[in-house]
């Protein structure tokens, strides 16, 4: 410890210099990006934890795709805890206004056991919290069917065959926490009401609940009870089940952001291992003279090695602090998404940040360490005894390892974190390519360029490293940013722009087979094309072959939620023209063995291949057909498409729901209205509405997205300033010499200015050429529209980089260009 | 040639002192891209302690080579050195370099003084390198004693040269060392701060008993030392 005070004393000096202040800076960046994320991540996880039984609703939560049977009733009164039940189901609702796509959740008079509803309206007065639940023969609904359907307390609304009267206007309900994810405002009605209804019926896609609270000991036996007894299509959450829906989806969206966060923190690593180069250049002679007076090698390495920590503490001080603020932005631009409020956040993602910052100063400074540790002693009496410099690759592996070991922790599973890794490298290999093509290129260009000009593309040449590090770490930084604004929305316009005019822009789901010729005929009626209705029966997946399917046998999530769920199985004697056979063979409408046809990426995802026997149970009916074709489905023709389809005489003896599609023109709404009030089983989708959701929430989560990226603009413009300062002492005394010679200090200026703009015209090439290549790649790909060259992206990316960086640049190197040129000589020459 | 001149400027033997440098057949060679170079070849003497010893040579005889073997900065290709019975290349770096803490002091031409520290700092990072705990009263008094009691924290580059060598040579006497090393001390002054510069020096010499070593160029500045060694072409003469 005995060097500390001299490494505190030489710190008050040295952190006035530019490379101690870009460290602090580069750690700055990187611990704002990353705890930004944390504190984010770490408020909603409290939210989902502090609240874990009253956004279940109870302490234990028994769900069901059919009503849970009576034993788990049963013996929850055995054990004496409190019990309520809940139906959910889409269904559409009317007033006297319209009508519109609901999510119905059906209450017993027990609900919700845990947490209470808040309701407010013009007789409830302000948001308040409500007694229970609805009456029977009353509704509570969510705000936007107020003025949607004209639902306004006191109003009546017809919820299937039942007219109900609104009692109260729901403004937050215990067991939902993200609002986005039910595709419909709700309507919470009392159980009782339920039969009246009418609309719990074959294919209904329904989920029953039973809610389960009490004395903890009993709730834990209930639990330890019923879990084995568990049949498919059951499970049970309880408030320590760390996997449901809702923590998933968290967990993978904190991974993606966290994964954003980390490009500053990589290129924060540039921008680290430039400074702490440049500062044990600048201790070079200081570290001999103290070897002179004594010290050990030991000694040298701790003096410099406590400087950086300290200068790192500052950094990761003030990083987390900012990143605490930034936090609350994002937390208040993703508002929208919770219908809780969120918890302040704790102190582990500081912890989090300072180990992240550190990690990278001991990974980044430890060469430059190493460097100052073995300067030769007799440098006090010839300053041009070389410095015995470690290898680069072996000294930075450290660094590397670590920032390597980050990427993967931080994607949490050692796939993605390998994809992650690759990304990164593959980013910046890619990036660093073309940079140094463009850099040789434009020095070329030297020779036509005059005075000033010419000296500023010749020093991008001699410094090409340099200049190389510069154009990578900004133009990944400025492509990130070019990816989210402007790509991003040209894709879905383009995609959106893609569709043809008539494209379906509503589904009709639950027409019961009665109701066909009906349907068919209101279609005719109104002058509208008579849509083509597709059967369709639920289903479970209970074989393939003869190996049993359970979620237990397949590694691949999706895989496991596949055949958890029922299937909606149809069947059709042709083959629809958005459907193309890719292996076996259609049927024959003439052959009579029972045969199934696969759409191709749910035959991969399950492993089902053609010549399979696949083995179904519907309603209790166990059958099977064996597997002849596999198809590609044209998803995006948005008409109703199915995973599995039979061959006729299959599936008909089983109790069917029929879907359509239909093209409604706008200003018609009246035809959904009519056919709703005709058949009030039929619920109708609106797709528009339901893109225009999702557009909502792809602009709210890349807004959060951008956020994030805006830090790796900050590291990138950090590794600018790194650079310029390792580069300081050269532009000075160069400056210095010019001057002697008599450059005016427009030409000096000049001669900075093209340096930097054609750093930054350089990063923005880069930046545009990756932007537009993965445009290029998503477009024709993933969206399958032919890519058009959009100019505004290069045109941006151009600008951006040009003019930032040669700002930033000239306010970096005002010292070069205004020390008086004596001075500079004698000191550096 | 090939010998070592050692002469006593008064022509009488030093009353008998121990030894506190010795060196022995000290040669440094380096590669150059066609042939070897001997920088300093075969060097052959003693210092008793209390002398004080001029090496004396023109530019590039090698004369500071000869100092930075001396003082352990170097590492010869052959030859020994002892400083005050120690052997000097026996140790490791850290060992030598715990014995310059220990045993020896410098003054160098350019001065070398932390532009990071204070004048007070710069003094004091010896002492506190060498662990001892009143670093900061020692090294202001030293201060006193060079006549820098009012620039105790100003930094390097906020002071003149004099005033820089003043605190190099306050910083030299602060650990109390036996042994001081000066290389051409002022080279880098005008004739009459250097010649302040040189006062004090031995004035502090003096008072301490310290045995000075000093390469100098400037034979008035030799001469006022007890003895001579001259090199010559990396040959110390006898």
């Amino acid at each position: 410890m005995k060097n500390l005070p001299i490494a505190l004393r030489m710190l008050r000096r040295n952190a006035h210099a530019g490379e101690a202040r870009v460290l602090a800076a580069a750690l700055f960046v990187a611990v704002a990006a990353v705890t930004t994320v944390g504190f984010f991540a770490d408020r909603v996880r409290g939210a989902l934890d502090q609240q874990a039984n009253e956004l279940l609703g109870g302490d234990l939560v028994v769900i069901s795709d059919h009503p849970v049977p009576r034993p788990f009733v049963e013996r929850a009164a055995a054990e004496g805890l409190a019990t309520a039940s809940t139906t959910t189901f889409p269904s559409m609702v009317a007033g006297s206004a319209g009508t519109s796509l609901a999510e119905i959740k059906a209450v017993s008079r027990a609900f919700p056991l845990r947490g209470r509803l808040r309701v407010a309206g013009p007789a409830a007065g302000a948001d308040r919290e409500a007694e229970g639940s609805p009456a029977p023969g009353t509704v509570w609904v969510a705000g936007p069917l107020v003025s949607r359907i004209g639902a306004a307390e006191g109003q009546a609304i017809r919820v299937g065959n039942a007219t109900l009267a609104v009692a109260a206007v729901i403004t937050r309900e215990p067991d939902s926490v993200l609002d986005y994810f039910g595709i419909a405002p709700r309507v919470l009605m009392n159980e009782a009401d339920l039969a009246a209804t009418g609309l719990v019926q074959v294919g209904s896609r329904v989920t029953w609940r039973l809610l389960v609270a009490g004395d903890a000991k009993a709730v834990a036996r209930y639990d330890e009870a019923m879990r084995p007894l568990l049949a498919r299509g059951e499970r049970i959450e309880g408030v320590r089940d760390s996997r449901s829906e809702v923590r998933v989806s968290l967990e993978r969206a904190q991974r993606f952001l966290g994964l954003a966060s980390l490009l500053s923190v990589v290129l924060a690593s540039v921008a680290v291992a430039l400074a702490a180069r440049r500062f044990s250049i600048r201790q070079t002679d200081g570290a001999a003279m103290m070897r002179c007076l004594g010290a050990a090698q030991a000694d040298i390495f701790a003096i410099n090695a406590w400087q950086f920590v300290l200068l790192a503490a500052a950094g990761c001080a003030a990083g987390t602090a900012a990143g605490y603020g930034a936090q609350a932005v994002l937390a208040q631009w993703l508002t929208g998404f919770f219908s809780v409020a969120l918890p302040a956040p704790g102190w582990r993602p500081a912890v989090q940040g300072a180990v992240i910052g550190m990690v990278l100063v001991l990974g980044f400074t430890l060469p430059p360490l190493l460097r100052l540790r073995n300067v030769p002693t007799l440098r006090v009496l010839r300053s041009d005894v070389a410095v015995a410099e470690p290898s680069s690759l072996v000294a930075y592996a450290l660094g590397l390892g670590t920032l390597s070991a980050l990427i993967v922790w931080q994607a949490g599973d050692l796939r993605l974190g390998a994809m992650s890794l690759g990304g990164f490298a593959a980013a910046l290999g890619v990036a660093a390519a073309a940079g140094y093509a463009l850099i040789r290129g434009l020095a070329r260009l030297r020779a036509g360029a005059s005075g000033p000009w010419r000296y500023g593309l010749a020093n991008l040449r001699r410094r090409t490293g340099s200049s190389l590090v510069q154009v990578m770490a900004l133009g990944v930084g400025i492509m990130a940013m070019l990816l989210l604004t402007l790509v991003r929305t040209d894709l879905i316009v383009k995609w959106q722009k893609s569709m043809p005019a008539d494209m379906p822009n509503r589904f009709a789901i639950n027409i019961q087979g009665d109701q066909l010729p009906l349907v068919k005929a209101y279609f005719a009626e109104l002058g509208l094309a008579t849509p083509d209705l597709y059967p369709m029966v639920r289903g479970r997946l209970v074989a393939i072959g003869d190996r049993p399917v359970s979620p237990a046998s397949y590694e691949d999530q999706r895989a496991r939620r596949l055949v958890e769920r029922e299937f909606n199985l149809s069947w059709a004697r042709d083959l629809r023209p958005d459907n193309r056979i890719v292996a076996g063979a259609w049927w024959n409408p003439r052959a009579d063995d029972p045969q199934f046809s696969v759409e191709e990426g749910i035959a991969k995802t399950l492993s089902i291949r053609v010549g399979d026997t696949l083995a179904w149970d519907v309603g209790g009916t166990r059958f099977s057909a064996r597997v002849t074709s596999l198809r590609k489905v044209e998803w995006d023709s948005f008409k109703a498409n199915f995973f599995v389809i039979a061959s006729p005489g299959l599936l008909e003896r089983h109790p069917a729901s029929w879907i359509t599609s239909f093209h409604l023109p706008s200003g018609r709404e009246e035809v959904v209205n009519r056919l709703v009030e005709r058949f009030p089983n039929v619920s109708v989708i609106d797709l528009t509405a339901i893109m225009g959701q999702v557009k909502r929430i792809s602009d709210q989560v890349s807004r959060a997205v951008e956020f994030v990226f805006l830090f790796a603009i900050a590291a990138g413009l950090v590794v600018l300033f790194a650079a310029i300062t390792s580069t300081q002492d050269e532009r000075v005394f160069e400056g210095a010499v010019m001057r002697t010679l008599g450059a005016s200090r427009r030409q000096m200026v000049l001669t900075q200015l093209s340096e930097f703009l054609a750093i930054g015209l350089l990063a923005g090439m880069v930046a545009a050429a990756g932007a537009v290549g993965l445009a290029l790649v998503l477009s024709e790909r993933v969206l399958g529209v032919p890519y058009e060259f959009n100019w505004v992206v290069p045109v941006a990316g151009l600008l951006a980089g040009g003019a930032g960086v040669a700002i930033a640049g000239l306010l970096g190197t005002r010292r070069a260009v205004d020390s008086p040129p004596l001075a500079a000589i004698r000191a550096l020459g | 040639m090939n010998a070592i001149r050692e002469t006593q400027d008064d022509g009488a033997l030093p009353a008998v002192q121990p030894v506190i440098v010795r060196a022995e057949g000290l040669t440094k060679q380096v590669s150059t891209p066609d042939h070897e170079l001997t920088i300093v070849r075969g060097a052959t003497f003693q210092v008793a302690a209390g002398e004080s010893v001029a090496i004396v040579g023109a530019s590039g005889s090698g004369k500071s080579t000869l100092l930075g073997l001396l003082a352990g900065l170097d590492v010869p290709t052959a030859g020994r050195v002892w400083i005050d019975g120690e052997e000097l290349f026996a140790q490791d770096e850290d060992g030598r370099a715990r014995l310059r803490g220990r045993l020896v002091g410098f003054v160098f031409q350019s001065f070398q003084l932390l532009p990071a520290l204070t004048a007070l700092e710069n003094v004091m990072l010896p002492l506190e390198l060498a662990g001892l705990a009143d670093a900061s009263a020692r090294a202001s008094r030293v201060l006193g004693q060079v006549g820098l009691a009012d620039r105790l924290g100003h930094y390097p580059r906020q002071l003149s040269g004099g005033e820089q060598q003043r605190v190099a040579v306050a910083r030299a006497f602060a650990t109390e060392p036996k042994l001081l090393f000066a290389d051409e001390p002022t080279g880098n002054l005008d004739s009459a701060t250097g010649a302040q510069v040189i006062e004090l020096l031995f004035a502090m010499n003096r008072e301490r008993g310290t045995t000075l070593v000093l390469v100098t160029h400037d034979e008035a500045l030799a001469r006022r030392c007890d003895r001579r060694i001259a090199i010559s072409a990396g040959v110390v003469e006898a």
